[in-house]
């Protein structure tokens, strides 16, 4: 039955691949994703593989790849994607695409050395440039520093020396000043001063300017500010030391000529100098986007295609080679329905290789436990996925998936019941169905994202629901809607209403129009002062009703897998008494609940059908299973209806009977199959000893085998008795705290409804009070406050924890009557799956 | 019985009809069942909680307590003016 009800029928299959054609096999069974393929291999290392090399090979060519990628994106050249997945090429393209990918990386590479020696070269003419205008200046105030009669009024030229005529005239000795010019990084410049002035004594002079505009650094392409500086030294040993310095302060220095005209010319040349490596940069970057533009078109259709041929190469890896090395065998899991669809695509494959020989898919017994598969669709995927989390279910065993598409959200609905945050749940949920191609085409990467966009099925059911209940809790926002008149009226009259702050409204008079509300909750209640009384009872007995129900439903689902497997003695030994046991006492509960909502009202005649003597089912319950009778009032009748204290003991008595019975009685039906079993084994064993003539020796190894066997077998028994004892306990106390467990659908309920009405009185009705247009503007700042809350709260951090309340009720209430989930997941090799995981993984 | 037969066939009905005519009409294909199930669960769930509203409101044992400013809104708006004393 190849549905979601039952996980699918699996089949343990040998594959026979010739070695030619194996790569195409496994390809077009990467394509389909059906098999999961076992480790014939387990013991033997990675490195010691069959096609190690090919996997090697796959790696390098993924690591261009990849630093193809870092190039495109530093560049911010789009990649272009169009969501089609290419097919993994034939072992022979593989070389081609290593060459392009081998002269791709080198072009690269040597692009990018070219563009860093140029742009290197181009820093080292910048700074030049800066240093030949900044120095004219230190010359300039030189000049203007010098004493009048110094300048030589003719000669209005710039043969002019830093200290004048001065320094000539001293005594013959000529003064030979020296100077560096240089270039060092701004954030340097005040501990390169101070090691100048103690390591030369002061006898040196700097001069800095900053260089206003920044400068790339060729190595780190990042913008660092620089400054040019000046130092002046006199004599060789200080030379030394200052050159020393800069060195150790990674100065770049540069030959500056002291004669102002040759600066000038020196200048002019570094400026076309300057320009022509400009054009040359240019055009190398230039080069190097076309090389990416042109990579780019193609780098994720190569990484799909690298990434499958390595998941085909990894997968060979698994398979065992035969002792003719002619061809290859693989052990895989394949779903039943599917072996059709399978050997399709291994004739496809053969026939894309060229092969003559057809591969042989050989169906295996086995008693290993075969993985569980469910086939999903995107609507389903989601509400598997939550049943899963809590483990994957047994081989064939009933799934609760598909029934978990409309009690989670209806059980998530009982808790959130607001028509209007339902709403926004829905219409968040169906923006997100509606938009599922486009939104799933942007790959976002956050984490959150993900759950939610995986879970936007579940999102839509649960407001859907959600708006549903909230129609009948009369909730919207903490308000009601009066569709159909409420059937509660006003019946005092003026001086009364005067007199008295607040009265009630008496249902057995004219104030109650004696019917209730057609559909919901009556809108009276909202405005009513003692609703909480009233919802109290209501919401109390439906969360029990839909919990004992919501139980009983998995009790029947046991049965219908006690049926699949062709468990009768579960069905004698467990599930009736378990059904007795839940029906005699909970439904038994839930049936006075009902008869209580149907036999007491108010306008009843007589008093003992009245509210005075209404009985409460919680201590009615209590007492039928403590066998206390119940004290009521003396002017009410013991019993809701006749005979119901005798009918209350026999149903105790028969559901405590069915303790022991779910407690003993598989165990010892399993003990007595067993008995029978060992005289029949020990018969046949001695009889064919005898049979075989060998008398003594043999009799005794056959029975130490039996007696080994024998304490085994005991082990056993004591297990099941165990085992079979850990579950009636489980079930009889489950029952009772599961059953009272449901009451959070009424806890969780309150809790939305009374912080949806703080947050109405304390938020939003101030903003409603304020009149004139001074009150608009109030409210429309108050309205933003109270949606921001409502969402945020509300619908968020209530959503979120109603969820978690569901999905607890899901696992364990529900679950824990049927459910073994002692299965392990379907993995196939799934080219889709690779490729998911390997665009999201690296992103990180 | 304070029940009024009106809304109990109605809801009945519509209820009934998508938990058990509904599903009827669900055209064959891959996923028949399961529309089929969720479509009976959906209109027995949606039917039981309805009716477990009604029947609780049916027969009242307390009435709703009031201030007096709100029976008299009550009494002006919903159409069931005071009597003058």
């Amino acid at each position: 039955m190849g549905s979601l009800f039952r996980s699918e029928e699996m089949a343990l299959c040998q594959l026979f691949l010739q070695s030619e054609a194996a790569y195409a096999c496994v390809s077009e069974l990467g394509e389909l994703g059906l098999v999961q393929f076992r480790d014939l291999n387990p013991d033997v290392n990675a490195f010691q593989r069959k096609f190690v090399n090919e996997v090697r090979r796959c790696d390098e060519m993924e690591r261009k790849l990849r630093y193809l990628e870092k190039e495109i994106r530093k560049d911010g050249i789009p990649m272009l994607d169009t969501g089609e997945s290419p097919e993994a090429p034939q072992p022979r393209e593989m070389i081609d695409l290593e060459a392009t990918f081998e002269k791709l990386e080198n072009e690269l590479r040597e692009v990018n050395q070219n563009a860093e020696a140029l742009k290197r070269n181009f820093l080292e003419l910048t700074e030049l440039k800066h240093i030949l205008r900044k120095t004219q200046v230190f010359f300039d105030e030189a000049e203007f520093g010098l004493p009048p009669q110094m300048a030589d009024p003719s000669s209005q030229d710039e043969q002019v020396t830093l200290l004048g005529e001065e320094g000539l005239r001293a005594g013959g000795q000529t003064l030979k000043l020296g100077f560096v010019a240089g270039v060092i990084l701004r954030e340097r410049i005040p501990a390169f001063e101070r090691m100048l002035w103690r390591a030369c004594r002061g006898n040196v002079f700097l001069r800095q300017a900053e260089i206003e505009t920044p400068l790339e650094d060729p190595t780190t392409s990042d913008q660092v500010h620089k400054s040019v500086f000046i130092i002046f030294f006199q004599g060789d040993q200080l030379k030394s030391r200052v050159k020393k310095i800069c060195e150790g302060f990674r100065a770049t220095l540069y030959p500056c000529p002291e004669a102002p005209s040759d600066r000038r010319e020196m200048a002019m040349g570094v400026m076309t100098r300057i320009e022509d490596l400009n054009t040359v940069l240019g055009q190398t970057q230039d080069h190097r986007h076309r090389v990416l533009a042109a990579a780019a078109k193609n780098i994720t259709n190569w990484f799909i295609k690298v990434r499958k041929i390595k998941a085909i190469y990894h997968t060979l890896n698994l398979f065992n080679l035969d002792v003719t090395q002619k061809c290859l065998i693989a052990e895989c899991w394949v779903p039943s329905l599917d072996l059709e669809t399978i050997q399709l695509a291994l004739r496809r494959g053969t026939e894309r290789s060229g092969s003559s020989v057809p591969p042989i898919l050989n169906r295996m017994e086995t008693f290993e436990n075969p993985p569980t598969y469910n086939r999903t669709n995107k609507f389903t995927s989601g509400f598997q996925h939550l049943v899963n989390a809590y483990g994957v279910a047994s081989y064939r065993e009933a799934n609760p998936a598909p029934y978990t598409i409309i009690t989670f959200p209806f059980l998530f609905a009982v808790m959130f019941g607001d028509l209007g945050h339902g709403a926004l749940m829905a219409c968040f949920g169906g923006y997100l169905v509606l938009k599922e191609k486009p939104l799933a085409a942007k790959k976002i990467q956050s984490d959150v994202w993900t759950i939610f966009f995986g879970g936007r099925y579940i999102i839509l059911l649960m407001g859907l629901f959600s708006m549903y209940t909230g129609l009948i809790y009369n909730d919207v926002f903490s308000k009601s809607l009066n569709i159909f008149g409420s059937n509660w009226q006003n019946n005092y009259d003026e001086s009364t209403l005067m007199a008295n702050k607040d009265l009630q409204l008496d249902p057995n008079s004219t104030a109650y129009l004696k019917y209730p509300y057609p559909f919901g909750l009556d809108p009276i209640w909202q405005v009513a002062e003692n609703k909480i009384i009233f919802l109290n009872s209501y919401k109390m007995k439906i969360s029990i009703i839909f919990g004992v129900f919501h139980m009983l439903f998995g009790v029947l689902l046991s049965l219908w897998n006690h049926t699949y497997f062709r468990d009768r003695m579960s069905i004698l030994c467990e599930f009736i008494p378990q059904i007795i046991f839940m029906c005699f006492l909970f439904l038994y509960m839930v049936l006075l609940m009902f008869t209580k909502w149907v036999g007491y009202s108010a306008d009843s005649l007589d008093v003992k059908s009245g509210p005075y003597c209404a009985p409460s089912i919680l201590i009615t319950f209590i007492n039928m299973v403590l066998f206390k009778s119940s004290k009521n009032p003396s002017v009410c009748d013991d019993w809701m209806f006749a005979g119901q204290g005798a009918l209350q003991k026999l149903l105790v008595i028969i559901a405590l009977l069915c303790v022991p019975i779910m407690l003993l009685a598989k165990p010892i039906m399993i003990m007595r199959a067993q008995k029978q079993h060992q005289p029949l084994t020990n018969a046949g064993h001695t009889n064919t000893a005898a049979e075989n003539g060998d008398a003594g020796y043999q009799n005794e190894e056959m029975m130490q085998q039996t007696q080994t066997q024998a304490p085994h077998q005991e082990e056993d028994i004591t297990e099941i008795f165990i085992h079979q004892g850990i579950h009636t306990i489980e079930y009889v106390l489950g029952s009772v705290s599961h059953t009272a467990s449901y009451l959070r659908l009424w806890a969780l309920s309150l809790a939305h409804a009374q912080l949806s009405e703080v947050l109405w009185n304390m938020v939003l009705r101030n903003g409603l009070t304020i009149n004139d247009w001074v009150g608009g503007i109030v409210l429309w700042a108050i309205f933003a406050f109270w949606a921001m809350l409502t969402v945020s709260i509300l619908v968020l951090m209530e959503g979120l924890s109603a969820f978690l309340h569901t999905l607890r009720l899901h696992w364990v209430e529900f679950q824990s009557k049927f459910y073994h989930g002692q299965g392990y997941g379907f993995a196939p090799f799934a080219f889709e799956a690779i490729l998911d995981q390997a665009s999201t993984s690296p992103e990180d | 019985m304070g029940a009024s037969i009106f809304p109990i066939f109605f809801f009945t009905v519509v209820w009934g009809g998508v938990g058990i005519f509904l599903p009827r009409m669900v055209p064959n294909g891959p996923n028949q069942r399961l529309m089929q199930v969720v479509l009976m669960i959906t209109g027995a769930v949606c039917w039981l909680f309805w009716l477990c509203c009604y029947m609780a409101q049916m027969n009242p044992l307390i009435g709703p307590r009031l201030s007096n400013r709100t029976l008299l809104l009550i009494a002006q708006q919903w159409g069931n003016p005071l009597e003058r004393f």
